[in-house]
């Protein structure tokens, strides 16, 4: 088993193919989205390959440090040039194979007109375990 | 209380419920709800016989749930009357546990879940901890896999060789989360090597316990992996390590080879040498032909390729590397050893660096990255 992660951009990623803004649907739209995507991550409960999944908001800024005795330095937000992380699912599946699969049915998910977005999705492996056995 | 007795127990509980009659499903629910319990009540009021113990309060638990659930009340017809099974018995009832677990329908994953709670005697939270998914993922997973061999029958006799793979995958899964996989892996190996007489089970037990016996050498105080040329041999358990090369011996003997048994006689060699610049590795090269004999695995050829660069040189080494596929997994490591082992170091701490932007694991890339820290100080020096 491998775990992978998929990864939603704000921004970054390339232009979807049905690539219009989430304000501009409508109501129902929203709903079966919301729908499609609960219902994809239930099936891989189901399947025993969920892991986690996580939304983020589009606000944000970056944190470092500033020496002994002051407080970190902000910055942001985010400029407009900016990849920016919308959220994650985590599975852990048996091949690379079924990870694409799994990330092309999510990208299926319907956005405007009922229409699947095609939106692009950043596909991750994690760094797996140490095998025991390496001579 | 020992947990590990507890747990040995559980394939033979299990094995008794099946042959009273009980289907697999509930049977294996039943016996959790045993364990749990026997976790529970053990320290404070220990049985005289634990095993009866375990056999009562599971068919106990198995009957309410049959009785409770009206669907399902045919079962009921089987309950009263099955006389209880010998010691001979418990040993068959073990071995096709096994083999059901390690079913060739199941997904390698499933297979591993499945195994670890049915005849590990693991909870599926413990199993969720160590594979590092929630517990609702893996209780999934586990009654899918039940489902998936519900039909399949419980009294054939499987194939050794599917089981086997089962617990090398468990083994090779390492060290961390708060199970001991490594450990699991070896005392389920231990069990299936004592139920059915094959020389590759006993191959597997013999490879895992010389490579448990250097698990102590494996990693530095911070947690940094140590190649074994490098590692304190005297750190080596050589109990284990003599334990297993008794196995190897034993199974080696009855001239069935397989690739447990040649992996484990590599592994043998290593710790044979007494130090890392004694090892005979003209004879593990030999090994490693035969080995690529058995498996035609690429992965053998890429280890091969490092036993033949430290048996006849480093340029011997890289004429083997050089008839491989590039985009084999660890190549460019290999690559990158051999060319240090060549004194071609700047070529090496490029290779090394490749290496760890590539590498598949945590340790393994800090590992890399450290050979290339280490080359690139010197030639700065």
């Amino acid at each position: 088993m491998a775990k992978y992660l998929l990864l939603k951009h704000y921004r970054g990623a390339p232009a979807a193919v049905n690539d219009v803004p989430m304000d501009r649907w409508t109501p129902e739209e929203i709903s079966a989205h919301v729908r499609y995507m609960n219902d994809f991550a239930a099936r891989l409960e189901e399947s025993g390959e969920y892991v986690d999944s996580q939304a983020l908001s589009p606000e944000g800024m970056f944190v470092r440090y500033d020496g002994e005795g002051r407080p970190p330095v902000t910055d942001g937000p985010f400029p407009e040039t900016k990849d920016v992380i919308a959220g994650w699912m985590v599975i852990d599946v048996d091949s690379e194979e079924r990870a694409v699969e799994l990330a092309g049915e999510l990208s299926a998910a319907p956005g405007a007109g009922g229409r699947p977005i095609h939106e692009w999705l950043e596909l991750r492996p994690f760094l797996g375990a140490h095998p025991t056995v390496e001579e | 209380m020992d947990e590990t007795l507890l747990r040995n127990l559980t394939p033979g509980v299990l094995g008794i419920l099946v042959r009273r009659g009980a289907d697999f499903a509930a049977a294996e629910d039943a016996v959790q709800d045993a364990l749990v319990e026997a976790v529970r009540t053990w320290p404070s009021d220990p049985p005289r016989d634990p095993r009866g113990w375990l056999v009562t309060v599971a068919w106990r638990r198995f009957l309410d749930a049959a009785r409770s659930d009206t669907a399902r009340r045919r079962r009921e017809d089987l309950v009263d009357g099955e006389p209880e099974p010998g010691p001979a018995a418990a040993v068959d009832d073990t071995l096709r546990l096994y083999f059901l677990c390690a079913h060739p329908s199941l997904t390698p994953a499933s297979a591993v879940a499945l195994t670890l709670r049915a005849v590990g005697g693991l909870t599926t939270r413990q199993i969720a901890r160590a594979y590092l998914v929630p517990e609702a993922t893996m209780a999934q997973r586990i009654s899918r896999a039940k489902r998936t061999v519900a039909d399949a029958r419980f009294d054939r006799p499987g194939d050794v060789a599917t089981v086997l793979r089962v617990l090398y995958l468990v083994f090779n899964e390492g060290y961390s989360g708060d199970v001991d996989l490594a450990a699991e892996a070896l005392r389920l190996t231990r069990g299936l090597a004592a139920a059915v007489d094959h020389p590759e089970a006993a191959g597997l037990l013999a490879l895992m316990l010389i490579h448990h016996a250097r698990r102590a050498a494996r990693t530095a105080p911070d947690g940094a992996l140590v190649p074994l040329a490098e590692q304190d041999r005297s750190l080596w358990d050589t109990r284990a390590i003599a334990e297993g090369v008794g196995i190897l011996q034993g199974a080696l003997a009855r001239d069935r080879p397989g690739e447990f048994q040649v992996q484990a006689a590599i592994a043998a060699l290593h710790a044979d040498a007494p130090t890392a610049g004694e090892t005979d590795w003209v004879q593990i090269v030999e090994w490693y032909d035969e080995l690529v004999r058995l498996t035609g695995s690429p992965v053998v050829r890429l280890n091969r390729a490092v036993a033949v660069g430290e048996a006849d040189g480093p340029r011997a080494g890289l004429a083997a590397l050089a008839e491989l596929d590039a985009a084999l997994p660890r190549y460019t490591a290999v690559a990158a050893y051999l060319h240090e082992r060549d004194g071609r170091e700047e070529e090496a701490a490029r290779l090394y660096a490749e290496a760890a932007r590539g590498a598949a694991d945590l340790a393994e890339r800090d590992h890399l990255t450290r050979r290339a820290a280490r080359i690139n100080a010197r030639l700065r020096g």
